[in-house]
């Protein structure tokens, strides 16, 4: 600039200099932002390739009781219930032939359940090692040769481990059965009670500050520690949650004020505690979110509205809110996808490590889909690791399609208000 | 006497009742602040029944504020504050038990840019009535609202498409449709056209010497031309040397025009100022 300055004429040499200088400045920056787009790409991909190479892959089988010695070489999965039956008397020991009776009798289970017993009791399956995606596509002979060497009566089989099974399957210690079944329920469930909590509290704190409070000292400290409350460490709120609604609301968290406590439980360290401090936790972000969305909407509107002799509640109503409505469910649900994804606080407040009753309300003892996650991959098996990467998978999942919804709600809005 | 109730809407009558004094609205020694400190003051203006009055005057010198103050608008902005009188039907609009939002249903306003509620064009007319407790049939409402504001014709066969496609001049005729649909008695304006090209202009001008006619109403404008054109009176506002508004002079507009009794005012209409 000082340069065209110091030449009053704009001679055409100068004016070609000055072209050619913002080109290459334009070049240069148009290469760093493609530099960094293609760093952020590169990140994604490889977690992708980590969570996907152990989610698939060979996996060597190992039976207590081959299946094939139990019914003559008839495959297992279409003998009769009477087979079945046979072969459970012949295997399993009385004592436990008895309990399971009890708690169904066996003549009156049905042949898939039956055909699962036998599986469970007698054969036996057992994952003694697994490979990962890559090695199994591209090691594929060195792996037959080792499982020759190493295991000779296991089979080598390919495996998802994110299947069917594992989506409703409750947690077991076994590898081969554990499923995620109970953290998806404990996920959902937390998130509910969390939504029903933060979003008209959120909503109603923003109405509050940016359409009724006056411009005090007191609403202007109210509004710096809503602000700074947003970047809080997590694991402060989980004390919290641990403090106030473990402990101090303890009748209220674990049901017993309303006569609804589960037996198992019956302490604080339930889903609606884990709610509560996850409402806690993005509050402020709900607020936020929600002012920030709310001052966008134009006093224009609101004048409008006044002039036409609306009062405060109806301009609010009819015309604030739904502007601002696109806007508060995008950071509602940026909101609730950070709840999803939490850990810290919920161990905090007392997540189980392991359980296999899936909760059934506020008042169940729970373990969400991240805790789960981080207890597999704490676990010294290596099986375990496969789950965990399984699960990340789910966890993802569930995370994106909450963002879709996200999207077409907000779509649906945005249509609405133009409609 | 519960002023409250004296502004209940059922109790407006189509006729002018003949108790509610010579003037439509009169401002009494007005003054308002912005942070304690005057943006116009003094004002003494009393306006006349079914006739437009425009307030003309340089920049800055407190014509919207003024316009704000015959329908409480002001008491949206938190640190303006108001001195004074203005009197609607024999009471003071400022009275601490007046409520505002019964003030602006019978005092309507028209903004500088054509604001429509991102909704339908019938529901930006109807939406109004509705909240007045309006009960009859809203279609004919409407219609007679847009076909009083020269726009029924426009918009007759897409009442249900977005307000927003609708042009910059026609946004600005359904903000005057809306303002009438709710029957108020006086309909202030600010700039109205201000943001229009001039075809569009002269169509809100002969609209506004339509309304006239049932309505009073006072326009703030820029435009020389425009105040002489369609206002039967015009005050002309100035800045003193603390740049606080006041009134220079009021008449009737081919008196302030052809033959201003105050020099300031004639410098400024023949352009020499301002
Ligand atoms: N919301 C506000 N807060 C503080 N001061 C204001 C506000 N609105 C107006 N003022 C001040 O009041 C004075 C008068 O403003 P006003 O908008 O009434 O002038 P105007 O005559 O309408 O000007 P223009 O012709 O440019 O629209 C100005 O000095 C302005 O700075
Ligand atoms: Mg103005």
């Amino acid at each position: 600039m000082a340069h065209l300055s110091s030449s009053p004429t704009f001679a055409k040499q100068d004016f070609a200099e000055e072209l050619s200088r913002r080109h290459r400045t334009a070049r240069t920056m148009a290469v760093i932002f493609q530099a960094s787009t293609i760093v952020g790409i590169i990140v994604l991909l490889t977690l992708m390739y980590n969570i996907i190479n152990s989610s698939f892959g060979l996996v060597a089988w190992q039976y207590r009781v081959p299946p094939e010695t139990l019914a003559a070489g008839a495959p297992l999965e279409e003998l009769p219930r009477e087979e079945l039956l046979r072969i459970l008397e012949e295997r399993v020991s009385a004592n436990v032939l008895r309990r399971l009776d009890r708690e169904k009798p066996l003549t009156a289970r049905s042949e898939q359940e039956l055909y699962a017993l036998v599986m469970e009791r007698v054969v036996q399956p057992k994952i003694v090692k697994t490979w990962s995606l890559v090695d199994s596509i591209f090691r594929r002979q060195e792996i037959i040769q080792e499982v020759a060497r190493d295991y000779p009566d296991a089979y080598l089989r390919f495996r998802s481990w994110l299947n069917a099974r594992f989506l409703t399957s409750p947690q077991s210690s076994r590898p081969e059965l554990a499923g995620v079944r109970t953290a998806i329920l404990g996920s959902l469930w937390t998130v509910l009670i969390t939504i029903i909590f933060a979003f008209p509290l959120g909503v109603g704190a923003a109405i509050y500050l940016e359409e009724y409070a006056s411009d005090n000292w007191l609403n202007r400290i109210i509004q710096t520690n809503i602000n700074n409350l947003a970047g809080v460490p997590s694991i402060i709120y989980g004390m919290l949650g641990l403090a106030i609604f473990v402990r101090a609301m303890e009748p209220i968290t674990s049901g017993i004020w309303f006569g609804a406590a589960e037996p198992a439980t019956a302490n604080g360290r339930t889903v609606l505690s884990a709610g509560l401090t996850l409402g806690l936790l993005v509050l402020p972000l709900i607020i936020i979110n929600a002012q920030e969305a709310i001052r966008a909407v134009p006093n224009s509107l609101r004048q409008a509205s006044y002039g036409l002799g609306a009062t405060k509640w109806q301009t609010i109503w009819y015309h604030v809110l739904p502007n601002a409505l696109p806007g508060i469910l995008t950071g509602t649900i940026l909101s609730i996808s950070r709840a999803i994804g939490e850990t810290a606080p919920l161990v905090v407040v007392g997540a189980s490590t392991f359980i296999t009753i899936d909760p059934s309300g506020p008042f169940s003892k729970f373990t969400t889909l991240p805790i789960q996650i981080y207890q597999w991959t704490s676990r010294p098996q290596d099986e375990f690791r496969n789950l965990a990467a399984a699960a990340s998978i789910v966890l993802m999942i569930l995370l994106l399609s909450l963002n879709a919804s996200a999207v077409l709600l907000r779509q649906r809005a945005r249509r609405r208000i133009r409609g | 006497m519960d002023v409250k109730i004296a502004f209940q809407p059922s109790m407006r009558t189509e006729s002018m009742p003949a108790s509610a004094g010579k003037y439509a609205i009169e401002a009494r020694n007005l003054t308002v602040y912005y942070h304690d400190r005057p943006a116009v003051r003094d004002i003494n203006l009393a306006i006349e029944r079914q006739r437009i009055t425009a307030i003309i005057g340089p920049s800055g010198c407190g014509k919207s504020t003024l316009l704000r103050a015959f329908n409480r608008m002001n008491d949206l902005i938190p640190c303006a504050r108001v001195e004074g009188e203005v009197l609607f039907e024999g009471i003071n609009i400022y009275d601490p038990a007046v409520d505002p939002v019964l003030v602006r249903r019978r005092i309507g306003m028209v903004f500088q840019r054509p604001n429509p509620f991102p909704k339908s064009i019938y529901e930006n007319v109807a939406w109004g009535a509705r909240i007045n407790g309006y009960r009859g049939n809203m279609d004919e409402l409407v219609e007679r609202a847009l076909r009083q504001a020269a726009l029924w014709d426009e918009v007759k066969d897409k009442l249900h498409q977005s307000a927003l496609s609708l042009s910059g001049g026609q946004q600005q005729r359904l903000c005057i449709a809306r303002a009438i649909a709710i029957k108020p008695e006086i309909i202030l304006m600010d700039e109205p056209a201000s943001a229009l090209d001039p075809i569009a202009t002269l169509k809100i001008e002969e609209l506004m010497i339509d309304l006239a006619e049932q309505y009073t109403i006072i326009i703030v404008t820029h435009n020389m031309q425009q105040a002489a054109r369609v206002s039967h009176y015009t005050a002309f506002l100035m800045v003193d040397e603390n740049r606080v508004g006041y009134l220079v002079e009021y008449g009737p507009t081919a008196q302030i025009f052809t033959n201003p009794r105050d020099k300031r005012t004639e410098d400024y209409i023949t352009g020499r100022f301002g």
